[in-house]
């Protein structure tokens, strides 16, 4: 009797998890997903009175159109692949790293110390001081947060969002203070010398080439290396790790040292190949969209080199239709936002199969 | 004296924002969920407050009639919450029906609402000409209140009834939580579904629903501390990244008041004042952006200090952070 009620309380639309999924399949959905964004963003932009296709092709055009904003793109896309890579270490086992920003600001002020005040040493010299102490400077604060989260357990998803913040203020204090340009009234730094600002290999600055090296390196660290694998032991379950005979907190720490470096690279890189100078902008929000290109590429650094140069289009076209359709550029992290909602909801249809109830079903099973 | 009182008055307009946030973000994290979206619901709130009073007066105006201060100001209330409250609907849909990780949907939230306070903020201005401002009644209804006869009272009135009408308002949710948290069935109910979800669930309590409400209306509450940015702080003008930090600060603020509501009210107390001190308080030799670390460092200082005091009361809900899945418990 009992049983007769419950078939009539079978919901309209049940859950099962899925045993398993063709990856086929899984790109299917999530290629859905990702038009269904693009869709959503549509909407905005009609509802703003534009024409989505429209916005969207000037969007790519701008983006891509010519060899001029081709660079320009790649050149945003670089330090967003290496600081992405960098996060992906971290969230890697599980470390919510969201202090990327500031990590960034460390590397670019150790880095701008040099060529600031060194610019006079051979150029070769220079530029190789340059990134090791843009490295120093982001693994160092990086390795803060670590230290005291292997300690005591500090939450360190606040810890390393509050660095952020503390260096910037000191960004702005260097430009007030210390390292103001004398030659100006505004609170800001002088421009580099020519011996300080990296070389430039088909157009853009050489860091290219160091964010692809460090794909290979990254991707052959985690898949062949006992280090990459202690990574992924420890994000899975501390517990499972220490049992295993893991440092857990040893890992921590090393790996935050390896992800603010890598932050602390992109700084360097953006100071020395792209700005040439440090203003508060200089990490300008790198940090946070690269958290989105590491997870939307689910940390596989080959993913997130195509992801980085999405997301590079994406802010580039928005600069494009700020001036063709006086729509903000703030759009990009708009279209950003709404493309990861999508994503983080694709997951779910990834893991799990709806099931509709239909009568039939329902009469076949109390006939059971 | 004089300057003490000063200093306890900035201290309290500066922490309302903060003391919204944190409301907001205790009453999630009390159903279980850690949504880290503060700052992006903030910012949603800030626009939506601000474009409410916005196209309030410029409907007013344009049917040539005076907008009320009164009314601007409840639109302003009541869009805010609501935009709040779409923008956590979106992180509770993802988080609770779709089991997305919170972590990452939070982030992803103020990624996005960042942008949408920035996008709609300047797309407003543009088709303004240039930038969004309120006029001057609707500023005046988010200036301070001149209560007769108690603001007249020598210090007390300074000190008490000297606010902009936001400030009460905050205080009265801190303690309609208080008493909600502690006196109420429903509001037992939801701590039981923070603290262990599964159990909640075997009692008979909706977990889904409690979870579903919790975080739409502590959106809510943030979208309004949102409000409070561009209302207020910058009197009714867009200003670029107006939110920085606070919903941050707020999140951090949380852990601080150990999620009671009442120590909301001096959590945010101290940090607002943190933040203002370097107008009354200044130090020869200490340049001003040192000051501006202080409440960043304090958190960090706070966050250290309750990590290696872990005591059994006072700590986070045990079942925050964690999406139920009752098929798997």
């Amino acid at each position: 009797m009992s049983n007769v009620s419950k078939e009539h309380r079978e919901p309209l639309i049940r859950m099962v998890k899925r045993d398993s999924i063709s990856q086929q399949k899984q790109w299917m959905i999530r290629a859905i997903g990702l038009l269904g964004a693009l869709l959503t963003g549509a909407l905005v932009i009609l509802a703003l009175g534009q024409n989505p296709i429209a916005v969207y092709k000037d969007m790519v055009v701008g983006a891509l159109g010519t060899p001029t904003v081709r660079r320009e793109t790649i050149k945003i896309a670089v330090p967003l692949l290496i600081t992405s890579i960098g996060i992906s270490f971290a969230f890697k086992m599980q470390f919510w790293n969201i202090g990327a920003e500031g990590q960034i600001l460390m590397g670019a002020i150790f880095a701008g110390y040099f060529a600031f005040f060194h610019s006079d040493w051979p150029k070769v010299l220079l530029v190789i001081v340059m990134l090791a102490a843009g490295m120093i400077g982001g693994g160092i604060y990086g390795l803060i947060p670590a230290l005291f989260k292997a300690k005591w357990g500090t939450n360190e998803t606040l810890f390393t969002l509050m660095l952020n913040y503390i260096a910037l203020a000191f960004v702005k204090y260097l430009q007030n203070g210390p390292w103001k340009d004398p030659r100006t009234q505004f609170p800001k730094m002088s421009m580099l010398d020519d011996n300080a600002r990296l070389t430039k290999v088909l157009g853009v600055h050489w860091g290219w080439i160091l964010a692809l090296v460090l794909v290979v390196l990254s991707y052959i660290y985690f898949t062949k290396t006992k280090q990459g694998y202690e990574i992924a032991v420890v994000g899975e379950s501390n517990n499972t790790a220490r049992y295993a005979g893991i440092n857990v907190s040893k890992v921590f720490i090393r790996t935050m040292l390896l992800s603010g470096a890598m932050a602390g690279i992109a700084g360097m890189l953006q100071v020395a190949g792209s700005d040439f100078t440090i203003t508060e902008n200089t990490a300008g929000g790198v940090g946070f969209t690269a958290i989105t290109v590491a997870w939307l590429a689910k940390m596989n650094s080959f993913g997130m080199l195509i992801v980085a140069v999405f997301i590079a289009v994406l802010e580039r076209g928005s600069n494009k239709i700020q001036t063709t359709f006086k729509i903000p550029a703030s759009a990009a992290e708009v279209l950003t936002g709404i493309i990861l909602f999508f994503m983080l909801g694709c997951e779910f249809f990834i893991n799990y199969k709806l099931i509709v109830r239909r009568r039939k079903e329902a009469e076949h099973e109390s006939a059971n | 004296m004089n300057l003490l009182i000063n200093i306890l008055t900035a201290a309290v307009l500066a922490g309302t924002p903060l003391l919204l946030g944190t409301l907001g973000e205790i009453l999630t994290e009390k159903s279980g969920n850690m949504n880290l979206g503060v700052e992006g619901m903030m910012f949603m709130g800030a626009i939506a407050g601000l474009a409410g009073a916005y196209y309030y007066e410029q409907g007013v105006v344009g049917s040539g009639g005076t907008p009320s201060g009164i009314m601007a100001a409840v639109v302003a209330l009541v869009s805010s919450f609501l935009v709040g409250a779409f923008g956590a609907l979106i992180y509770a849909f993802l988080t609770i029906t779709l089991r997305a990780n919170q972590n990452v949907t939070g982030l992803t939230l103020t990624i996005f609402g960042t942008g949408f306070g920035n996008f709609f903020g300047e797309y407003i201005g543009i088709r303004a000409g240039g930038y969004v401002a309120v006029g001057d009644n609707i500023k005046t209804a988010f200036g301070r209140l001149n209560i007769p006869v108690l603001s007249d009272i020598p210090i007390l009135g300074k000190l008490l009834f000297n606010y902009n009408w936001v400030v009460y308002f905050s205080i009265l949710i801190a303690v309609i939580m208080a008493y909600f948290f502690r006196k109420t069935r429903v509001g037992l109910n939801l701590r039981a579904v923070g603290e262990d979800p599964a159990t909640a669930d075997a009692a008979g309590i909706n977990v889904t629903k409690y979870r579903y409400l919790a975080t739409v209306i502590g959106g809510g509450i943030c979208g309004i501390g949102g409000m409070y940015m561009s209302m207020v702080t910058t009197s009714g003008v867009w200003v670029h990244n107006c939110v920085s930090g606070y919903g941050w600060l707020a999140v951090a603020l949380v852990i601080f008041a150990s999620w009671h509501p009442a120590r909301a009210l001096i959590a945010a107390l101290v940090f607002g004042g943190l933040t203002i001190l370097r107008l009354y308080l200044k130090i020869p030799g200490v340049p001003m952006q040192i000051y501006d670390m202080l409440p960043y460092l304090a958190t960090i200082v706070v966050l250290i200090f309750t990590s290696i005091n872990q005591s059994k009361e006072n700590v986070m809900p045990k079942g925050c952070g964690l999406n139920y899945f009752r098929e798997e418990r």
